[in-house]
């Protein structure tokens, strides 16, 4: 029961009511993520600009370690806390609720701050450049483990604050009706994290045990099967959390409504029901595996999962649609989308990120992780270009973009300097397309991931990339910059307006459609006389339709091989 | 909004508008090619990976590759063995920290068992320019049939990380017209 100290706020933007010890945490959780994507980001730039052979700023045993720390930094670090903090948004504040055991979430947000500092401080020793994925029988020091392990626990131990909430307002009958979309979206997350968490704990403790001596072998393949169970189904959460986000935004920025309200959460609930043994993904050019296991698991006969995510890719322009159309954009195909608020940081990031998403790494990843076709990229450079379209342009974008509204709503701050943040999500955006397209690029004419120098300089045996890989190395460095510079921009801003930003007073402007919509469609959704999607139709025609093309482009490119069976 | 509780308290019984049944059809529909093309590509298809392999101790693999090594090594190159083994017997490679061990001439047109493994660490087998990429294991034999179908010299590097000299893993594959 809520007790007289639970103390709360009311939202002068949206009349939600806000317990300071939520607000207060998800703070702390999205400061931290912060925190940890200027390091993470930093790494990645040295990563990039090594990676192109004419400027090869870092030394081989750096290059290693900073792989191995950008890696764990942004992926992991970045990402789960900012997590953490969309939960506890979507369930306290979304739901007018307070939050379950906020001591129990510092003690989840503790944890997950001296695990992340730990495996930091072990991979910067030097002798922990095992890459993010510590394949064995590639050993780290204990510590790089120990630390992956404190941190999951503590991401498990938030991930249960937020059931908790969930349990709380549904008791105390905090909302009417069933929870509201964004919450399913994170609710979903919260399901398939606790899936990857476990799956993390349990390959992780006994790789530990082995790093002190106490378990004498890993096995490399079972090691893998169960690691990617945590390392690809995060991404599930992910894509289940800038989803939620997605929509969060439109509403907020648009007062856009999902145009049906069973099919967007039965997208969601196809992700968790299809969530692919994600392991399988990885371990398609493995030995040891059948071709039946590899096929099925890889797709479940149907590719559920894959749908789940094309419904969205239909559902969230076509509510940003139907709201603009409501608002009187109804001229040609488009003045929807050509009069949308893309001076609006929030919109522009989110709808740079949906578009990113679906075409760079929603098409390469299905295609990549197709069992043949899976020959032709494995551990090359396309692997890291599909999943910085997912991660970054997708997942990363997303977030930036959401800050823009939670600065105000939460942190009750203005932004500092609104025409940086205007023009921050299309550089950034730009910078980690090009990242994305030039590392697949390069990943198509056989450049490996994870490698220090393609011109094999210390090497005996030498061989010569086609000059056409130099150039998309070249590209990629140069797009990293930019990626950097959108980064720099985001974190400067935001580190700013927290820190020395003017308190908001009254309601927030940016967080409000810029013309209202009329008053007598507001609510009225799921309805069939309202959606009128043309737009929409015509964007995901262009996507089937390439994504269509580009899988069979593969399958041309595979025949050109030597055969093999 | 999505921020907020649906209006409609029934909402699961709210019609579903027609352009989302159709897009999500379709989208199902070509789920199910894509499906079927992984399995029409097995049937019909002459680039499938194999799935033939076996336990090996590292040991035992190294004996293997160097008892192969001594019959039919026709030259040296840089201190490493080319090998130039019969066309349709069994052909071992073996990864090891940094090098591929030994070098392989193939007759074009002839068909070899290709047995890949590692004794040390993972490693990544990448055929280059053709690209074919292939996870190496130690402690598994993986067999390959693969038919040289074009005279050339290839480049194998190694494309999974395996340490600090990781980058100057490489290996050569000479494919021989007869």
């Amino acid at each position: 029961m809520a007790t007289a100290a639970e103390t709360f706020r009311i939202c002068p933007t949206t009349g939600l009511k806000i317990h300071l010890s939520a607000q207060t945490l998800i703070k702390a959780n999205a400061v931290a993520a912060v925190v940890f994507l200027l390091f993470g980001g930093l790494l990645g730039l040295s990563v990039a600009l090594t990676r192109w052979p004419a400027v090869h700023i870092l030394p081989a045993n750096w290059f290693y370690l900073a792989l191995t720390a950008h890696g764990f930094n942004v992926l992991l670090c970045w990402i789960i806390f900012f997590e953490v903090a969309i939960l506890y948004f979507a369930s306290a504040v979304l739901l007018n609720s307070r939050l379950a055991a906020p001591r129990a979430a510092w003690v989840a947000f503790a944890l997950m701050v001296i695990g992340a500092v730990m495996t930091n401080v072990v991979v910067l020793q030097g002798d922990s450049s095992v890459m993010f994925t510590s394949y064995p029988p590639l050993r780290a020091q204990p510590g790089f483990y120990l630390g992956l392990i404190l941190f999951a626990v503590g991401a498990l131990t938030a991930v249960g604050c937020f059931f908790g909430t969930l349990v709380i307002a549904k008791e105390e009958k905090t909302y009417e009706g069933s929870v509201p979309l964004v919450t399913f979206g994170a609710i979903t997350a919260a399901i398939i994290a606790v899936f990857t968490l476990a799956s993390g704990a349990i390959i992780l403790i006994p790789t530990f045990l082995w790093s002190v001596g106490l378990v004498s072998n890993i096995d490399p393949l079972m090691y893998k099967l169960v690691w990617w169970a945590m390392g690809h189904s995060s991404q599930q959460i992910n894509v289940s959390a800038h989803v939620a986000v997605w929509y969060a935004i439109a509403a907020m920025t648009l007062g856009a409504k999902p145009i049906s309200e069973k099919v967007s959460r039965t997208a969601f609930l196809l992700y968790i029901l299809f969530l692919q043994l994600a392991s399988a993904h990885h371990l398609l050019v493995e030995p040891g595996l059948s071709s039946e296991w590899k096929v099925f698991n890889t797709s479940y006969a149907m590719y559920l999962a894959v749908l789940g995510s094309m419904i969205h890719g239909m559902t969230v322009p076509g509510a940003v649609e139907t709201a603009q159309r409501e608002r009187g954009y109804t001229k040609g195909l488009f003045e929807w989308l050509r009069k949308a608020p893309w001076g609006n940081p929030a919109f522009a990031g989110f709808f740079l990120s949906l578009v990113l998403f679906g075409f760079l790494g929603g098409i390469s990843g299905v295609v990549m992780g197709t069992e043949q076709i899976n020959l032709l990229m494995h551990n090359t450079l396309y692997a890291p270009g599909h999943f910085h379209a997912t991660v970054v342009a997708g997942t990363t974008l997303a977030f930036m973009a959401i800050t823009y509204l939670v600065v105000p709503l939460i942190f009750q701050k203005e932004i500092m300097f609104p025409r940086m943040a205007q023009w921050q999500p299309y550089i950034f955006a730009i910078g980690i397309a090009g990242i994305s397209v030039f590392m697949m690029g390069a990943g198509t004419l056989g450049v490996p991931r994870r490698h220090w120098d393609i011109t094999f300089s210390d090497a005996l045996l030498h061989y010569d990339y086609p000059p056409a890989a130099y150039l998309m190395l070249a590209l990629n460095g140069l797009s990293a910059i930019a990626a950097a510079l959108g980064g720099a921009m985001y974190i400067i801003n935001v580190v700013a307006s927290v820190s020395f930003g003017k308190s908001v007073k009254g309601a927030v402007r940016q967080a409000q459609p810029a013309t209202p919509l009329p008053a007598a469609v507001v609510g009225q959704y799921g309805s069939v006389a309202h959606v009128r999607i043309p737009g929409t139709v015509v964007l995901v025609t262009v996507f089937l339709v390439s994504f269509v093309l580009y899988y069979f482009v593969n399958w041309k490119y595979l025949s050109e091989v030597w055969p093999m069976r | 909004m999505a921020i907020s509780p649906p209006r409609e308290r029934l909402w699961w019984k709210q019609p579903i508008h027609r352009v989302e049944l159709i897009w999500i059809l379709v989208a199902f529909l070509w789920g199910i090619v894509m499906f079927g093309m992984m399995v029409y590509w097995h049937a019909f298809g002459k680039h499938n990976l194999s799935n033939e392999t076996y336990k090996v101790a590292p040991n035992e693999y190294y004996a293997k590759t160097e008892a192969m090594v001594s019959k039919y090594t026709v030259r040296e190159e840089k201190g490493i063995p080319v090998v130039h083994p019969p066309p349709g017997s069994d052909v071992y490679l073996m990864a090891r920290v940094w090098a591929w061990y030994p070098s392989l001439e193939f007759e074009q047109g002839q068909t070899y068992r290709l047995h890949l493994s590692s004794i040390d660490l993972q490693h990544g087998f990448s055929l280059q320019p053709m690209n074919i990429n292939i996870q190496v294991h130690p402690g598994y034999e993986h067999v390959l049939t693969v038919t040289a179908d074009q005279a050339r010299e290839y480049s194998i590097i190694c494309n999974e990380f395996c340490g600090f000299g990781h980058h100057t893993m490489v290996g050569k594959l000479y494919v021989v017209a007869k």
